[in-house]
Order: C-alpha cells, then structure tokens, then sequence
C-alpha cells in the first residue's frame, strides 16, 4: 500500500502547489453556468427545468479541461518511466492518479455545483440528490476520461481529440446523473434507479478503466 | 546475479535499430555501450528496463529473486530527470525513496553524497541543469536496486560532480551491482567493459 499512498500524496500535493489547475477548472465552471442565464433570458421557469442537464454538462466540459493534462507531466519530465520500473504496474499507477484527478477536480466541481444551482433556479428538493448524483457519478468521469488522455499522450492538440473520443462514453454517466435530479423534482422517491445505475457506472469504470489506460500508457512508453 | 541478453532485436518504427546483439554483465562488472549518435545505445537500454518491448530475442536475469524481473531490479536514469519543479529537493528525493520502497535515512544520504543538502528546501524549478541531473541520480542511491541502467549519467554534469558520480558506481560495482551505462565520455570506473553497438549496421 505504500507506493500506492505515496503516488496518491504525491499528486494531491502537486495539484495544490499548481493551484492553477483547479482554479482554472472552477473558474471555467463558474463563468460557463454565469453566462447562460444571460444567454438564456430572464424566464426562471425555464432556468429550473434545464437546470440540472446544464449542470452536468458545464460540469463534464470543465473536468475534461483538466483531464487533458493527466499524464502529460509525467511524460514531459521523465517521471512515467521511472514510475514504470517501480513498485506498481502501469494499471495501478494509471488509477491512482485517476483517483487522484476525481478528488483534485470532481469533488470540488460537485461541490460548486449546488451554489451554481442557486443561479440557475434549481428547485430546492433537489440539492441533495445534485450533489449525490455528482459525486457519485464523476469517478466514472475521470476514470473513463483517464483511456482518452493516455491515447491522445503524445498528439499534438491532444486535447480535441480527446473529447471527440471520449464525450461518446461520457453519455450514459449524463443521462442517468441528469435523469436521477429531474426524477427527485417530479417525484421523490422516484430517483433510486438512477442513481444506482450511475453508482454501477462508476464502478464499472474505475475497476476498468485502469486496465486499458495502463496498456495505453506502456504504448506510449514505447 | 547475471543479466544477459540473447539475439536482442529492437524495432523503432520500421527500422530495425539493434540487431542480434548479446551480451551480459555479472555483478561487480560495469559494461559501458558506446556507438555514435542513433547507434541504439538508449533503445538498449530501455529495453534492459523493460519500456521497450524487443522485436526478438531475450533478456533475462539469473541469480536473482525467482519472482522478480529485471525491471523491477533495476534503476534506471534516462535523459529526462524524473523530478517535479513545483516540489522541493527533499520533497522529490523523499517520494521516490518511499515509491520504490527504499528506507527514508537514506534520503539524507543520497542529498548530501551528491552535494544536494544545502538546496533540499529549494523547489527543484530553480535548479541549474547540473544539479538536476545530480539529483535525478541521487535516485540510485534512494532505494536499494543491483541494476542500475545509466543513459548518458553524465550530462551537464561538472567535473567534481563527474568524480562524485564514478565514486559512487565504483562502491556499487563493489558492493556486487551491475551496472549498465551509456556514455561517449570515459567515466573513470576502476572495473568497466566497453560494448561498441551499431558499428555492423552503420558500415552496411
């Protein structure tokens, strides 16, 4: 567990020395969900029954901001390769610092979320189930986001490619996290369904993903 | 403990850039390749470290622990230093000591062997290209590895940091390691081989 800890420390205290990455993403977020109502007009009926699909897609284009630059540090300053003769094979390495990208990045923006809610006029039953939806659904996220930035590692504008590649898989994590808020404001009880499926998605992602992003990494070691 | 390599043949591409090449290199015994420039020296040995696949042929270790590979034996120090500017020297020096399992009273060590510890509470970003490279080797001597696999150890190094480092593969090589280096500068070690590689494939 040690090397496993260490990596996971490692990155955290990388993402809050270069504060910019997160600041960035929530900023992106932030301005992205500020604007819309202006673009929208002033009609609150409206703002609360899109509310929640702009929530989750504003959230979405904002983590793959960040998730572009998953590995590429490690590329550029040597650390991948020193990290491939130690202790953890590639697959773990690749879910550590997924793990590592959901807590720098997805739990802030589910957490941002509700606030930003406040400005788009979401109905006040569906606070919790915003904020569950989101952080039970975002680790799918940044552990399916995770194959894209390793494939697209040494592409030039990898970026665009990367959401051209992976907005598709991202699909099913959205239509569940939205269906589970609109389900909550229409009836109560009724968003169990969703949110479970959102919870197996995730699950699914983060016992898998690692497996085809470290088989992506040693491509790009190659 | 031996590391041989039989028949090694690495693609880059489409070109085959090291063909059919065996050696092997026992404990205690530095074996330096040498060749010019696109001769295959680095393709060697990120195939040793295991980054690169071979296209043929063998490389295995004998004498060493059952379960474990060459890649995790070895230490290996490429062109690229491996270190975070954002974290300080003690910050690098001390993650990659625990990552790959070495003891922490060693961090100490390392730092000041390579004349590191008076920068150890410097972000690494403010470093020269020489004391980078001193610290991305100080890495040898974090964790305990028999292999070490030296790219061109010593670039923008100095030429008492250069003494430093012959020093510190000598006590290795003393100590039963091996040590495989790529190198077009002479690296003073008391016990060293010279491969030449790529010499067949630049006269045909």
């Amino acid at each position: 567990m040690t090397p496993f800890r260490e990596l996971l420390r490692r990155e955290l205290a990388i993402a809050w020395k270069d504060g910019s990455s997160i600041g960035v993403t929530l900023g992106f977020y932030l301005i992205v969900i500020t604007m819309l109502p202006l673009g929208l007009g002033p009609d609150l009926n409206l703002l609360a029954r899109i509310a929640p699909g702009l929530l989750w897609v504003a959230l979405l284009l904002s983590a793959l901001l960040s998730l572009g630059r998953l590995f590429e540090g490690d590329l550029e300053d040597g650390s991948l390769e020193v990290l491939a003769t130690g202790p953890l094979p590639l697959e773990a390495v690749a879910a550590t610092k997924s793990l590592a990208h959901w807590l720098t990045t997805g739990v802030p923006l589910a957490l941002l979320a509700p606030v930003l809610g406040l400005l788009l006029n979401l109905q006040p039953d569906a606070y919790v189930v915003l904020i569950a939806t989101m952080l039970i659904g975002t680790p799918a996220i940044s552990f399916i986001g995770s194959i894209g930035t390793a494939l697209t590692l040494r592409t030039r504008r990898g970026g665009l490619l990367l959401a051209l590649l992976m907005l598709p898989l991202f699909v099913p994590t959205l239509i569940f996290g939205i269906s589970a808020i609109s389900a909550a404001l229409t009836n109560a009880e009724a968003y169990g369904p969703s949110l479970l499926i959102l919870a197996a998605i995730s699950l699914a992602s983060v016992a898998l993903a690692p497996i085809a992003t470290g088989a992506a990494l040693r491509l790009q070691l190659q | 403990m031996k590391l041989i390599a039989e028949t090694l043949s690495v693609m880059r591409g489409e070109r085959m850039v090291v063909t059919q090449l065996t050696f092997s290199v026992d404990r205690g015994e530095a074996l330096l390749l040498t060749g010019a420039n696109g001769a295959g020296k680095t393709t060697v040995l990120r195939s040793l470290a295991g980054l690169l696949r071979p296209a043929g042929g063998l490389i295995r270790l004998e004498g060493g622990q059952p379960d474990r590979t060459a890649q995790e034996e070895c230490h290996y120090v490429g062109h690229l230093n491996g270190l975070k500017a954002g974290l300080t020297v003690e910050e690098n020096a001390s993650f990659w000591c625990r990552y790959l399992g070495g003891a922490s009273s060693d961090i100490e060590l390392a730092l000041a062997t390579f004349g590191l510890a008076a920068a150890r509470e410097v972000p690494v970003g403010y470093l020269s290209a020489g004391q980078r490279r001193r610290l991305a080797l100080a890495r040898l001597l974090l964790a305990e590895r028999p292999i070490w696999l030296l790219d061109e150890p010593t670039v923008s190094l100095d030429r008492a940091s250069q003494e430093i480092l012959s020093k510190v593969v000598d006590r290795h090589l003393e100590a039963g390691g091996l040590v495989v280096a790529a190198t077009h500068v002479p690296l003073g070690l008391a016990r060293s081989r010279e491969l030449r590689i790529g010499a067949a494939a630049l006269a045909a």
